[in-house]
C-alpha cells in the first residue's frame, strides 16, 4: 500500500514495522508528531516524558530490559538529554535503541542553529541520515538492526524540511521481536570507572566495525552520472543537488553518516574531476574528506548559516543569475507570531508591563511572544527552565550592583515540569527574593496541544493523576502567603497578585490557571461569546490596543473589534476607561 | 514537468488541510508529490506557507523565486509577500480578504489599501475573489479554503480529475456536502 506520510509519520511507521516497543519523548518542533504517530498503534507503549532526559533514560531502561526502544526530540532537546546520551554510548544495548534527533536548519521555530550530526561523532555512536518518507520509513528499521548488531545506541537524525515534508511511502507490515531477555550484567549496565575504562576501549574498537559497515552497506550510495562533478551528500540536501545537477554529476548519496565511509570516499573522489560537497550548516561531511587528504569544494560558496535549497546551491555551484520573477511596489507589513485572540496569558502580560522597573527573564513556549509589542515585557530567552534560573542569576548580579529591579522569571506548565522546578528549588533554598510566574494553560501548546503531568491524560490518552502545581511549588519550600493563584482573564485580581508580588522580599510564585483558549472544549464553551466598542461611549484613547489583541484593530478611525476572533476574555474591556467596550452572546458563567 | 505551487497566508485559515486533500488527490491520480509545510512558531496568527510539487519524479520539495506555475493567497498581503516566488507568466490566486498583523493594529505599520491593484498592474493572470464570501453563501464561512483549493485546481488545469472521490475519502461525512460544493464553485471562479 502506497500513502502519503511526512517524515515524522513515516519514522512513526518504520518504528511500528520494526516491532519497537516502547517509545519516549518530550514535544518539539519539528519532531512532535513522531511520537504522536507511534501512539496510535497499539502494539507499542508510547509516553510523554516531562523532559527529553527522562524521555532518553526511559527508552535506555527499556532497551536494557530487552525491548527495541525509541525517543525522539528536536535538537535542542538533545542537549538535554546529552547526559544519559554519552553514557548509553558506553552502555550499548539490549533491545535495539534509536533517538531521534530533528534538527531546525533555518530555525523556523528554535532558538538556534545547532547541527547534532556533530552529537554522533562526540557521543561516538552510529549515526543514520533520510533523505525523504520512504527513507524514513525503512532506515529506522536497519537502525534497529544495526543497533542490535553492533551493540550502539543509533543517532537517527533528520531535519525540518524531512520532518515536516510528505512524500510517498509504500508501508510494510510489522515484524513482532518480543521483549528480549534481560540477563543482568554490571560490567556492561553499570558504568563505574572500573567498567567504563574497559567499555571506552571496546567503543573505539566498535567504532572500526561500524566503519567497515559503512564502507559497504547499500545506506551508502553511489549513483554515477557525468564523472565530471562529483557530489558528496546526505539528507534533504541529497534532494536539492539532485534537483540542481540531474544526471549531470555523479553522487555519493550517504545514509550512513557516522563513521563516515573513508574507502567509498576515496574511491568516488578518485573517479571524478570536480568534487564538491553539499550539505546544511556545519561542514561536517567536508572536515572528515579534507582530513582523508582529499580537495573538494564546500562551505567556501555554500554558506553555514540558514536552510538550503536549491536555488541557493545553483547560484553557489553553478553561478545562475536569480530567475525573472515578479515585484510590487508595495510596503508588505511584517507578520511576526502573536499571541492569540483570548489567549490567557495577555492578562498577567499586561498587568507585568505596568511595572518599567520588571525585568522579566522568559522561557520557551506560547508566551515567549510576551516579549512583542505592545507588551514589551519579556527580557530574556534562553532555553527550557532558565525562565526562573535565570531571574536568581540576574536577581543576584542586580543586588551585588545594588541596582533596584524586580525580577520575575516565566515559565508555563509543561516548562515547569520540565526543568522549572529545581529552577524554583534554587530559589528557596538560595533565598532569592525573585517571582516565578507558572502559567498554566493546562496543555502543551506551543507544539501543538500535547499532554503533560498537569493535564491528567496520557500521549495513549488514559486517564491519569494530575500532578499539582501549587502542591510542587510548597514542597519547594514556596510559603502559602506567598503563592497566588489567579484567573488570568479576570484583570483586578492578576494586577493585584503582581502588586503583591512586586513588594515581596521572599520567593513568590504566581500561578496563573486557565487552559489554552485554541483546545477544543474552550472553543466550544465561549463559541457564543465576543465583545463590541459601543461607538457613542469609545473616545478613542487606544488604550485597548495595549493588550494587544489581534481582535481589536483601530481600523478607519474607529476601534473595531474582530467578533469571529474574539473569545470574550474581556481582558480589553476591563482596561477601557470609558466602558465603551460590552459583552455580547451567551455568557452562563 | 514538474509543476510547483505554493499555499500562502495566516496561520489558522485552513491552509494545511486543502493542501492536505490537494496531495492526497495527487497520489491518487498517480503523481509522484512532494509537500513542505512549517509548524511550530509560526502558526500563531504569523504567516504561514505550504508548498507542494508534482509530477513524474519529483527531488526538492522546496520551490524558489519566480518557480511556481501557481500561488494561492488566503489573505491579500500575502500574496504582494510572497509574489516574487511566481513564474513569469504563472496564475496568482488571491482572496479578497484581509487579517491585519499586530504592527498594523497597534499602528507601527500600514496595511496597504491598494494591493489587489498594484498585483494586477505587474501579474499578468491574476484571479480575485472573497472566498469567505463565497463560502458563507453555501453555508459556512469556514469553507472558504476549498473554494480556494477549487480555484487553485482550475488553474493547474487539473479540473477533470475526480475531486469529489478525495474529499469524500478524507474528510468526515458530514463534511462532504459542503466541501464538494465549494471545490466546484472555486473552480467556476478561476
Amino acid at each position: 500500500m502506497r500513502k502519503i506520510m511526512t517524515g515524522n509519520e513515516a519514522i512513526a511507521r518504520g518504528a511500528y514495522e520494526a516491532g519497537c516497543t516502547v517509545a519516549a519523548a518530550y514535544p518539539g518542533t519539528p519532531s512532535t508528531e513522531i511520537l504522536e504517530n507511534i501512539a496510535q498503534y497499539e502494539e507499542i507503549y508510547a509516553e510523554w516524558a516531562p523532559n527529553e532526559k527522562v524521555a532518553v533514560e526511559v527508552a535506555a531502561g527499556a532497551s536494557i530490559a530487552g525491548a527495541r526502544s525509541l525517543s525522539a526530540m528536536k535538537h535542542v532537546g538533545l542537549n538535554v538529554a546529552a547526559d544519559p546520551l554519552f553514557t548509553m554510548a558506553y552502555e550499548g544495548v539490549n533491545g535495539g535503541f534509536v533517538i531521534v534527533t530533528a534538527d531546525d536548519p533555518g530555525m523556523h521555530s528554535s532558538q538556534n542553529e545547532q547541527d547534532n550530526r556533530l552529537y554522533a561523532q562526540h557521543a561516538k555512536v552510529a549515526m543514520i541520515e533520510p533523505s525523504d518518507s520512504q527513507e524514513c520509513k525503512d532506515f529506522i528499521k536497519l537502525a534497529f538492526e544495526i543497533s542490535e548488531k553492533f551493540d550502539t545506541l543509533v543517532l537517527f537524525r533528520i531535519t525540518t524540511r524531512i520532518a515536516h515534508s510528505k512524500s510517498i511511502v509504500e508501508l510494510g507490515e510489522r515484524q513482532e521481536v518480543g521483549v528480549k531477555e534481560y540477563k543482568k550484567d554490571v560490567k556492561k549496565y553499570v558504568m563505574i570507572p572500573a567498567h567504563a575504562r574497559v567499555k571506552h576501549v571496546e567503543v573505539e574498537e566498535r567504532l572500526k566495525r561500524l566503519q567497515e559497515y559503512s564502507n559497504t552497506t547499500p545506506l551508502n550510495r553511489i549513483e554515477w552520472g557525468d564523472t565530471k562533478i562529483g557530489i558528496i551528500t546526505s539528507g534533504v540536501s541529497y534532494q536539492y543537488a539532485k534537483e540542481v545537477f540531474g544526471d549531470n554529476a555523479s553522487y555519493l548519496k550517504l545514509g550512513f553518516t557516522f563513521p563516515l565511509p573513508d574507502k567509498l570516499i576515496k574511491e568516488f573522489a578518485s573517479k571524478v574531476d570536480k568534487l564538491y560537497i553539499i550539505e546544511e550548516n556545519e561542514p561536517y561531511i567536508e572536515t572528515f574528506v579534507k582530513a582523508l587528504g582529499i580537495n573538494c569544494i564546500g562551505k567556501e560558496l555554500i554558506p553555514i548559516c540558514g536552510e538550503l535549497n536549491p536555488d541557493i546551491i545553483r547560484r553557489a555551484l553553478l553561478g545562475e543569475k536569480e530567475r525573472e520573477t515578479y515585484s510590487v511596489e508595495v510596503k508588505v507589513p511584517n507578520r511576526p507570531p502573536v499571541l492569540c485572540p483570548g489567549c490567557p496569558h495577555r492578562g498577567i502580560f499586561y498587568a507585568m508591563s505596568k511595572y518599567k522597573d520588571i525585568i522579566a527573564t522568559g522561557d520557551i513556549g506560547c508566551y515567549t511572544l510576551g516579549m512583542m509589542p505592545p507588551l514589551n515585557v519579556t527580557d530574556t530567552v534562553i532555553d527550557m527552565g532558565a525562565g526562573i534560573s535565570a531571574a536568581i542569576g540576574f536577581e543576584k548580579a542586580a543586588m551585588m550592583a545594588k541596582r533596584k529591579n524586580k525580577i520575575f522569571g516565566i515559565v508555563g506548565d509543561s516548562t515547569f515540569f520540565h526543568s522549572g522546578i529545581t529552577g524554583l528549588i534554587d530559589a528557596v533554598y538560595n533565598n532569592s527574593p525573585i517571582v516565578a510566574v507558572i502559567l498554566d494553560n493546562s496543555i502543551t501548546a506551543m507544539t501543538g496541544h500535547q499532554e503533560n503531568p498537569g493535564t491528567g491524560k496520557t500521549l495513549k490518552g488514559d486517564i491519569s493523576p494530575v500532578i499539582d502545581i501549587k502542591g510542587i511549588v510548597k514542597a519547594c519550600g514556596v510559603k502559602e502567603e506567598n503563592i497566588r493563584v489567579v484567573d488570568p482573564y479576570k484583570l483586578d485580581e492578576t494586577e493585584k497578585a503582581v502588586k503583591d508580588a512586586y513588594n515581596a522580599t521572599e520567593p513568590f510564585v504566581i500561578i496563573t490557571k486557565q487552559p489554552c483558549a485554541l483546545l477544543k472544549d474552550v472553543l466550544k464553551k465561549r463559541a457564543g461569546r465576543y465583545v463590541k466598542v459601543n461607538e457613542e461611549k469609545c473616545k478613542k484613547c487606544k488604550v485597548c490596543l495595549k493588550v494587544g489583541c489581534p481582535a481589536v484593530a483601530f481600523k478607519n478611525s474607529n476601534i473595531v473589534i474582530d467578533k469571529d476572533m474574539c473569545n470574550g476574555c474581556t481582558v480589553c474591556l476591563q482596561v477601557c476607561p470609558f466602558n465603551a467596550i460590552e459583552k455580547v452572546g451567551e455568557w452562563n458563567d | 514537468m514538474t509543476k510547483s505551487l505554493l499555499f500562502v497566508g495566516v496561520g489558522g485559515q485552513g491552509i494545511i488541510l486543502a493542501s492536505k486533500i490537494l496531495t492526497e488527490g495527487l497520489v491518487k491520480f498517480g503523481f509522484d508529490v512532494k509537500m513542505s509545510e512549517v509548524h511550530g512558531m509560526a502558526q500563531r496568527g504569523g504567516s504561514v506557507t505550504t508548498q507542494v510539487r508534482f509530477g513524474e519524479k519529483v527531488y526538492s520539495p522546496l520551490i524558489g523565486e519566480g518557480e511556481a506555475d501557481v500561488i494561492v493567497a488566503f489573505e491579500k498581503v500575502e500574496a504582494a509577500r510572497w509574489v516574487k516566488y511566481l513564474k513569469k507568466g504563472g496564475t496568482l490566486v488571491v482572496n479578497d480578504y484581509e487579517i491585519y498583523p499586530q504592527s498594523v493594529l497597534v499602528g507601527q505599520e500600514v496595511y496597504p489599501d491598494d494591493v489587489i491593484q498594484k498585483l494586477k498592474e505587474k501579474v499578468e493572470n491574476v484571479v480575485v475573489f472573497n472566498a469567505a464570501e463565497v463560502a458563507e453563501k453555501l453555508g459556512n464561512i469556514k469553507a472558504q479554503n476549498m473554494v480556494l483549493l477549487g480555484a487553485l485546481i482550475k488553474a493547474l488545469g487539473i479540473e477533470n480529475l475526480d475531486w469529489e472521490s478525495v474529499i469524500k475519502e478524507n474528510l468526515p461525512e458530514k463534511m462532504h456536502e459542503l466541501n464538494i460544493r465549494a471545490i466546484k464553485e472555486g473552480m467556476k471562479l478561476s
